[in-house]
């Protein structure tokens, strides 16, 4: 009988939270996964002019894809510049997160606020402070030419594949910054002393204890500025010049003037498809680590 | 907790510098009296200001923007508040999954969402505009409005609900005379940095928007030609002031009558 109940209520607990969610999944199903399977759909169409496309199946846009040596290398760009982004990214917020977690007695909250308020800035102008600061007449080369250390502006600083790994990198540093700061400030700090205490050195003692322990940090961060870096449009555009350009500017081409939603989908289906394998793999090394680790 | 590190501390502060510096270039040129940013600088003005206070396109696209942002996060707040009461109050099967699936627009390349939309808006035979835009910022705007939601939800005791309940008020009642009141400083911090992400949106815009530019694409469109760079500027710097402002606004209120330690996690 209280078996029964308990079932009885528990299932009345599932009916109150699916009503309560059926806006959200409304929105989840009707403008996030449908447009979506769509596009997957439309991957499979072919263009025939500029108003027209043919509904019959066929997998020749993705033969297309991976026979234009320009998409492909596109494709291998994006992922290289944003596996840069990440890894730098990771690397110089690190420290940073680990100072307030384990340092910062007083004011701990006007650090947090002041980690966090980057990101809600306009991405747009955060990036265009970039090109003001980048620029062939911009802040580094006017100022090193007024200070008199070159007599000409240093070109490979903008409109290459370096402008956008600075830009990107300092655009989602508040991505690294914060997941990374929760994780580590979680750590029991005992732990730590512990580690000490038993005779290791600090550097064993971070690699040994601090740094698994902040691992669930680290792989948020990276899956939160990994993928959405590989699609980025914007920073390419913007400081990227040629040698900085990403598969995000094909697919916009291919939904604006080239007019050719077929290959465009496959662009975009392609992408997300590298993203998920890749987030999976992340996901299954790290799983494998933390169970070697524990 | 660690003894002082001063090499840490001194980093740090570099990081910092390096994550604020360069924004701040922009109100500095925005002074600047030169159409070019570069160094040295030739002397302090207002004219882009009072450029751009003359342009009627800023004040269009800043109407537009508004419109769509008010929209935006107003039923992105009603849709992530209910959310968050579920994932909060209640352990249903299929939770992980539900949360999942709307926590997935803000980590999915956002120009992926933007294409989707633009296949399923034509193949529906509409046209793009301001609509479009509007439904991909309320997609974009929930899983944000409902991670704040659910940390002002949770730092609160359920057994005030409960105490509503049992003497007497119904489900509607408590909602509007005991949780209501609670959450309101979460549920304004949530319609305020829902308005912000908006408000600043590129990518869908541009993708969706047709002949409409909001303030992100009127801007976007300015900056390829050098010589009304100064009056984006100007504007920009407007802008960050004004979201800053608006942020750390939604910052205080959320954390309005809660204990002082409670983390912030965005």
């Amino acid at each position: 009988m209280l078996k029964f109940i308990n079932t009885m209520y528990a299932k009345s607990d599932n009916v109150k939270a699916y009503t309560l969610l059926t806006p959200a999944l409304i929105l989840f199903f009707c403008v996030m996964m449908t447009p979506m399977l769509l596009t997957i759909a439309f991957s499979f169409f072919t263009q025939i002019n500029m108003n027209e496309i043919d509904y019959s199946l066929t997998t020749d846009r993705y033969v297309e894809f991976f026979s234009k040596p320009l998409l492909t290398s596109l494709l291998f760009k994006s992922v290289k510049i944003s596996f840069i982004v990440t890894l730098v990214t990771l690397l110089t917020a690190y420290p940073a997160a680990y100072y307030i977690a384990f340092y910062v007695k007083k004011n701990k909250t006007l650090w947090l606020i002041l980690m966090s308020l980057p990101f809600w800035t306009s991405y747009l102008l955060r990036i265009f402070s970039w090109k003001i600061i980048l620029g062939t007449k911009g802040v580094v080369n006017s100022g090193l030419i007024t200070i008199g250390l070159i007599s000409e502006p240093l070109g490979f600083l903008m409109y290459s594949q370096t402008a956008v790994v600075i830009t990107l990198s300092h655009a989602w540093a508040a991505f690294a910054l914060l997941p990374l700061y929760v994780s580590l400030d979680k750590i029991d700090f005992s732990l730590i002393e512990a580690s000490r205490d038993l005779g290791n050195s600090r550097f064993e003692t971070f690699w040994r204890v601090t740094f698994p322990l902040s691992l669930p940090g680290v792989i948020g961060a990276i899956l939160i500025i990994f993928i959405p870096t590989v699609g980025d449009y914007v920073t390419p555009q913007m400081v990227g010049g040629v040698d900085g350009r990403m598969l995000s500017y094909m697919i916009q081409s291919y939904f604006g003037k080239v007019n050719n939603i077929p290959m465009g989908a496959v662009s975009a289906v392609i992408m997300l498809a590298t993203v998920a394998s890749i987030t999976m793999i992340v996901s299954y090394t790290t799983k494998k680590l933390t169970q070697r680790v524990s | 907790m660690e003894k002082n590190n001063n090499k840490l501390l001194i980093y740090t502060i570099f990081y910092f510098l390096f994550l604020y510096i360069p924004v701040l270039f922009l109100p500095l040129f925005s002074f600047n009296d030169s159409n070019y940013m570069s160094f040295p600088l030739s002397g302090f003005t207002f004219r882009h200001y009072e450029d751009m206070w003359s342009k009627a396109p800023v004040f269009k696209a800043l109407w537009v923007s508004i419109k769509v942002g008010v929209i935006a996060s107003v039923t992105s707040t009603i849709i992530a508040l209910m959310a968050a009461k579920a994932f909060t109050k209640y352990n249903f099967i299929g939770s992980r999954v539900s949360y999942a699936a709307v926590i997935l627009p803000f980590l999915i390349p956002e120009i992926i969402l933007a294409v989707s939309l633009i296949v399923i808006w034509l193949s529906l035979g509409f046209k793009l505009g301001l609509v479009p835009v509007t439904i991909g910022h309320i997609l974009f705007c929930t899983p944000f409005c409902m991670l704040i939601l659910i940390s002002r939800i949770e730092g609160f005791d359920s057994s005030l609900e409960e105490a509503s309940r049992d003497l007497g008020e119904n489900a509607w009642g408590t909602f509007w005379k005991v949780s209501f009141p609670l959450y309101l400083p979460g549920i304004v911090a949530s319609l305020l940095l829902g308005f912000i992400i908006s408000f600043d949106e590129f990518i869908l815009a541009f993708f969706l928007s047709g002949s409409d530019p909001t303030l992100p694409m009127y801007m976007w469109n300015q900056l390829r030609f050098i010589k009304k760079l100064p009056h984006v500027l100007a504007l920009g710097a407007i802008i960050i002031v004004a979201t800053t402002f608006i942020v750390l606004l939604a910052y205080w209120l959320r954390n309005l009558g809660q204990g002082k330690d409670k983390d912030y996690t965005i």
